[in-house]
């Protein structure tokens, strides 16, 4: 038995279905990273994990507990965390707001806001803050935190590296690469092949609505034909 | 909310609630309720009167702001529970007893049991569908206090309401009736500013901000839209109690859409989200209706029109945005 099996999954929007029968099995502590062109369905994938796009059908089994159909706040206490794409702050509430929401909402494990600042000094500096007034970089800081805060099993990130500086992506490596030794699998979907190679174990490529190629990132690295074909890049 | 661990930073316990007033809010908070408390002192009897108007006003305004600025959620039928607690205190004054506090807590439980009653349905929803929903709930609730004569008075409304009692003697004249509606209003507001600055509050304004993301770390969003209308009907219920023990009467009209929709003018006017902006906004709605609005040959809607445009397009933030954009540049 796998950590996560999906299995069958359907789901998308009232404008059409967007995930057509997708399967993925990840175990505990990998960190898989999800790559494909525009619009395949990667982010509609990471919703529907969350629970924020509703299941049309198919099931996802996260330690055998059946996720689908639940409530996000039901996902979320079952030990999933969300880092949306675009960091959705909540630019009213202030760092330490963000921080202590996100803690009341613990699991219970090693991540606390201690911990966390240790691990995301930036954020210390700015807990006074609104998160409006943030910048991109601490934003997405802010939204790791705010993940990493509950506690969870399955981290699903959603290119955190959108936008940022180059300094800024090499922190969030670093973020994922210590989410790993934690023991937190790690589910990225990323556009910067840099990124996406250098902290995951597996490759995992989606084209319309389902995966069609998976690999260890060694082997998906040695194989330029592929990533040509799949992603249009060398 | 209370497993909330204060962040072991230096100085931090305080850094959890951002709107701890420094010092010089606090001095002005102190300066303004000074000037308040002793108004009736040297005012005319009509602007004592108005004056507590004004605050009645000013307490109900909050309350919607807590649903409007703090939470997101724009309602128009806001008056229900202003008005069922209004009837509830007035009812209670005129057939059990008029003893404070009684006519304030009956209003303040029958605002909050209103808003129970009704939120389950409106809080499942959001944005415009959430302002047709009340809407529609404050005109049945309305026209249940037009045709409940038995109870209401019907159209002609709850009249020969009796002076509210302090310690077994009714506030007769309006100097005391002001203090007591300044009291309950001063109770009413920090009560409000202490939600809104709690964990609790964090919460509605990341619910405001961005709904998707509070649920998915875990918070079950309707459940805290619920608590925070439940909380806002019983603070409008309040206000309500504090409206009859003012006027000493209650009309259907009370309950109504123009009740509704002019608290929520005066939120928007002093910048959805500032509690003290609602006031200023509903200090405004008062005085150009009941102190400008006779001498206008009744225009004072008209002139209460032209107030709201200018601000939309002047002050897109309300009254409050003036003092935020001097605060914070970036």
């Amino acid at each position: 038995m796998s950590f996560l099996e999906v299995s069958g999954l359907v789901s998308g929007y009232d404008r059409g279905t967007v995930l057509h029968g997708l399967d993925l099995d990840l175990d505990a502590g990998a960190v898989l990273g999800l790559l494909g062109r525009n619009g395949v369905g990667k982010s509609t994938l990471i919703m529907t994990l969350a629970g924020l796009v509703p299941v049309s059908s198919g099931s996802i089994r996260l330690h055998d507990v059946e996720l689908a159909g639940k409530r996000p706040d039901q996902i979320a206490r079952a030990g999933v965390a969300l880092v949306p794409q675009g960091r959705r702050v909540w630019a009213t509430v202030t760092v330490a707001e963000h921080l202590a929401l996100s803690s009341s909402r613990s699991r219970g494990g090693t991540w606390t806001v201690d911990s966390v600042l240790d691990l995301l000094p930036r954020l210390a500096e700015r807990r006074r803050h609104y998160a409006g007034q943030l910048s991109g970089g601490e934003q997405q800081m802010l939204a790791v935190a705010r993940a990493l805060l509950t506690n969870p099993r399955l981290v699903l990130l959603d290119e955190p590296s959108d936008g940022l500086a180059p300094a800024i992506v090499d922190q969030i490596a670093g973020v994922v690469t210590t989410m790993r030794a934690e023991g937190v699998t790690v589910v990225l979907v990323e556009q910067d092949l840099h990124l996406a190679f250098g902290v995951a174990d597996e490759i995992a490529v989606m084209e319309k609505g389902a995966l069609v190629h998976r690999a260890p990132t060694a082997q998906f690295r040695r194989d330029p034909d592929t990533a040509h074909r799949l992603l249009g890049v060398a | 909310m209370t497993a909330v661990d204060a962040p072991a930073v230096p100085g931090g316990t305080a850094a959890v609630s951002p709107r701890v007033p420094r010092g010089r809010d606090g001095l002005v908070a102190a300066a303004v309720l000074v000037v308040l408390a002793a108004a009736p002192l040297f005012l005319a009897p009509f602007a004592t009167t108005t004056l507590a108007r004004i605050l009645v006003f000013a307490l109900f305004a909050v309350s919607l702001d807590l649903l409007v600025g703090v939470t997101g959620l724009p309602s128009l039928g806001h008056a229900a529970y202003f008005g069922s607690g209004a009837y509830a205190a007035g009812w209670v004054s005129i057939n059990v007893t008029a003893e404070a506090p009684v006519p304030l807590l009956v209003g303040a439980a029958v605002g909050a049991v209103a808003a129970a009653l009704t939120g389950w349905i409106t809080v499942r929803t959001g944005g415009v569908f959430f302002l047709m929903l009340t809407l529609a709930i404050g005109e049945t609730v309305q026209q249940v206090a037009n045709t409940w004569e038995s109870v209401t008075g019907g159209a002609n409304g709850l009249t020969g309401v009796p002076a509210v009692r302090a310690g077994g003697a009714p506030l007769a004249n309006a100097g005391f009736v002001y203090w007591y509606v300044l009291a309950v209003f001063v109770l009413g507001f920090v009560l409000v500013w202490l939600v809104a600055r709690s964990p609790f509050g964090a919460a509605l304004r990341g619910i405001r901000d961005n709904e998707p993301r509070m649920r998915a770390i875990g918070y079950p969003t309707a459940l805290y839209k619920y608590g925070v209308f439940v909380i806002a009907g019983g603070v409008a219920g309040v206000a309500g109690s504090l409206l009859v023990a003012q006027q000493r009467l209650v009309t259907p009209a009370d309950l109504g859409f123009l009740t509704a929709s002019l608290a929520l003018l005066a939120v928007i006017i002093g910048g959805a989200g500032s509690l003290w902006g609602a006031c200023l906004g509903a200090a405004l709605v008062i005085l150009i209706r009941d102190a400008l609005g006779p001498g206008l040959g009744g225009h004072g809607t008209l002139l209460l029109g032209i107030v709201f445009v200018l601000v939309v397009y002047l002050l897109p933030r309300g009254a409050a945005g003036l003092r935020l954009r001097r605060r914070s540049p970036s």
